[in-house]
């Protein structure tokens, strides 16, 4: 298509989830400046869910770091459920972090708070509601990754798979409407990984959240509604799966 | 029914106790840091305490004199060097009208014999005329008419034991009799005034048995000159016109003044303050070492987690507020066991060597704001190594 068309940040009311266009980014300086990401392309619809793939190396976290305004916009532009992030403020990204969930591959759970803490920790960052009705909120998102039973666990006490199933809990806790996962199967066995994946599907499309997740895992690539494989920095649309909902991904 | 705005403010706001979680789900990590603060609090209790104590134990004596304005020669430096002036000096001051009454007092250290193993020690020694009021303790002016007896003295009962039993024996009914300069001189009485950093025990005699046990005394001759005032007399003023009235031969000093010179020569003239300050620093300095060690490593430990809170959209600023919330409660839970502690070590050093050391609210509250700075200071310091926590290198 054509790459000088405006980019349509909206579809109908909503803003477009991820808007990219142009995106370079580059590490180091000097003789050791080396370019991640070249010319990258990509939009994602409210609710869709899309899987990232590639060689290690080639710029799938960086790009997730991008998107999720931990890092500030070197070349091109970001447009993240509707705001610029090239040359934002670094307190503007923080804002906009609190509408973003991000699950991590190590989970990174807060030790010494318990599974039922660590969610009302995505909670707390509502504005408007009380203890009661944040904590409240905490436990109905445990009791919907089945984990009803372990409120008051540590994260040290909980499987692998419980563990990511808190994550996902903390992360949609704080209604996102873009949730980031960086391979979050990665430390657990293909059935439980299976689980979580679909679970984290299931419970962003009843938020209508897009999804944006990076995976390793070729047992959960039919989740998606979009595959997309990244190398050298470049995007390309892997045509094996991609079955778009929203608006296709431009190259 | 409607709450208030703040309150339903208030519930908004409360959070996770995320600094308390912190710090107690790490057991003996608070254990090391809480011994650690509370080692340092005892360190700056035992040490300002002493030296509280000390200077006020300098002045025991002089607390206890009935007076408002003192003369004193200005070569006398303090309580252990005790310079004479000429007599008619405080027979002059009576010209002021505001002046209601004078006592003329002898001070000097004599040697007394330990009536038991008959080694001599230095005791101060105050001489005086019976029939003038001294001590604002009325008890005193029966015992003193005692002393119109030529060779009686009134024994302090609080004197180091050094002295002898006298007490005990003096109590027991026995006559209990001494030697001074090679005159003999028997107790009359038990008084109780307290020892004092300069004198380890007291003795009061009159002025005529204390110029013989020390004949070199030139006539005419007084150390202190106490000096009573008509009530409602302003102190100051009365000074003033006295100090100008008066030759350079001696100095004129409120009752207040009299113990400040005496607690300013220990502080200044000699490293007592000093090394007692010092000492306090010390533990000031100790605890700021452990409790930074504490929470740096608090923090580094748990930079991973910081770094996922700020991914999540949490403030930097709000991250600091829970390391500065952790210094917080480190010094209010170090700072419990030291006031206790502090308590007791006081008790065993009152009952140990009679320094008048208690816990009074200045210094409660110096320790306290001294642990609230060193938690604060290296909660501030650990701090930086917040910044550190980059979101961006967690995925």
């Amino acid at each position: 298509m054509v790459a000088s068309a405006p980019i349509q940040l909206r579809s109908g009311s909503e803003p477009l989830a991820i808007a990219i266009e142009g995106l370079s980014h580059w590490y180091g300086s000097g003789s050791t400046r080396r370019q991640v990401l070249q010319q990258v392309e990509l939009r994602v619809a409210p609710g869709e869910v899309v899987l990232l793939t590639g060689p290690s190396g080639c710029g799938k976290t960086t790009l997730l770091t991008l998107v999720g305004a931990l890092r500030q916009v070197q070349e091109g532009s970001v447009a993240v459920l509707g705001q610029e992030l090239q040359a934002a403020s670094r307190a503007s990204r923080q804002r906009l972090r609190r509408s973003i969930g991000m699950i991590f591959q190590g989970h990174n759970l807060l030790r010494c708070l318990t599974a039922e803490q660590n969610v009302q920790m995505g909670s707390d960052l509502l504005p408007g509601l009380s203890y009661r009705a944040r904590r409240d909120q905490a436990r109905e998102w445990l009791r919907a990754v089945g984990l009803g039973d372990e409120l008051h666990k540590l994260p040290h006490d909980l499987s692998g798979g419980q563990k990511q199933r808190v994550a996902i809990a903390r992360a949609l806790a704080a209604h996102p409407r873009l949730l980031l996962a960086d391979e979050p199967t990665a430390a657990l066995d293909s059935q439980t990984g299976r689980e979580v994946v679909e679970l984290l599907r299931r419970l962003a499309r009843d938020q209508r959240c897009a999804v944006l997740m990076v995976t390793h895992d070729p047992r959960i690539l039919d989740i998606a509604d979009r595959l997309l494989r990244m190398e050298d920095g470049r995007l390309q649309e892997d045509p094996a799966i991609s079955q778009p909902v929203g608006l296709h991904s431009v190259r | 029914m409607t709450a208030p705005r703040w309150l339903a403010g208030l519930v908004q706001s409360r959070r996770i106790p995320l600094a308390w979680l912190l710090l107690t789900r790490q057991p003996v990590r608070l254990a090391v840091a809480l011994a650690g603060i509370s080692f340092a609090g005892i360190l700056m209790f035992m040490q300002l305490g002493f030296r509280d104590g000390l200077f006020d134990a300098s002045v025991t004596i002089h607390r206890l004199f009935d007076a408002d304005l003192v003369l004193i020669s200005p070569r006398s430096t303090s309580s252990v060097s005790m310079a004479g002036f000429p007599r008619r000096r405080l027979v002059q001051a009576m010209a002021d009208p505001a002046v209601e009454g004078i006592t003329p007092v002898h001070w000097n250290l004599l040697l007394w014999r330990n009536p038991q193993t008959r080694g001599t020690r230095s005791i101060l020694a105050l001489g005086f005329e019976p029939s003038d009021p001294l001590f604002t303790d009325p008890s005193l002016a029966p015992k003193a008419r005692l002393l119109t007896q030529k060779g009686r003295v009134l024994f302090d009962q609080q004197s180091r034991p050094e002295f002898g039993p006298v007490a005990q024996w003096f109590k027991a009914g026995r006559t209990v009799e001494s030697e001074i300069a090679g005159k003999r001189v028997r107790v009359a009485e038990l008084v109780g005034l307290g020892t004092s950093f300069g004198a380890d025990g007291n003795l009061l005699t009159s002025s005529e048995t204390f110029l013989e046990l020390l004949p070199n005394t030139p006539p005419g001759s007084i150390e202190v000159g106490l000096i009573r005032l008509h009530p409602g007399s302003d102190l100051a003023e009365v000074q003033q016109r006295l100090q100008a009235l008066l030759p350079d031969d001696v100095r004129v000093l409120t009752k207040q003044g009299f113990i400040a010179f005496e607690q300013d020569y220990w502080r200044t003239s000699t490293s007592i303050g000093f090394i007692f300050s010092l000492g306090a620093a010390m533990g000031f300095v100790v605890g700021c070492v452990i409790v930074y060690q504490v929470l740096y490593s608090d923090v580094s430990d748990h930079l991973p987690e910081y770094a996922t809170l700020m991914a999540m959209g949490y403030r930097l600023p709000s991250l600091l507020g829970v390391v500065a919330r952790e210094g917080l409660l480190l010094a209010v839970f170090g700072y419990l066991p030291a006031y206790a502690a502090g308590q007791g070590l006081y008790a065993l050093v009152r009952s140990a060597t009679q320094l008048p050391v208690a816990m009074d609210t200045t210094r409660a509250t110096t320790v306290f704001t001294m642990i609230l700075v060193m938690c604060m200071a290296s909660a501030a310091l650990a701090m930086r190594k917040l910044a550190d926590a980059d979101p961006a290198e967690i995925f």
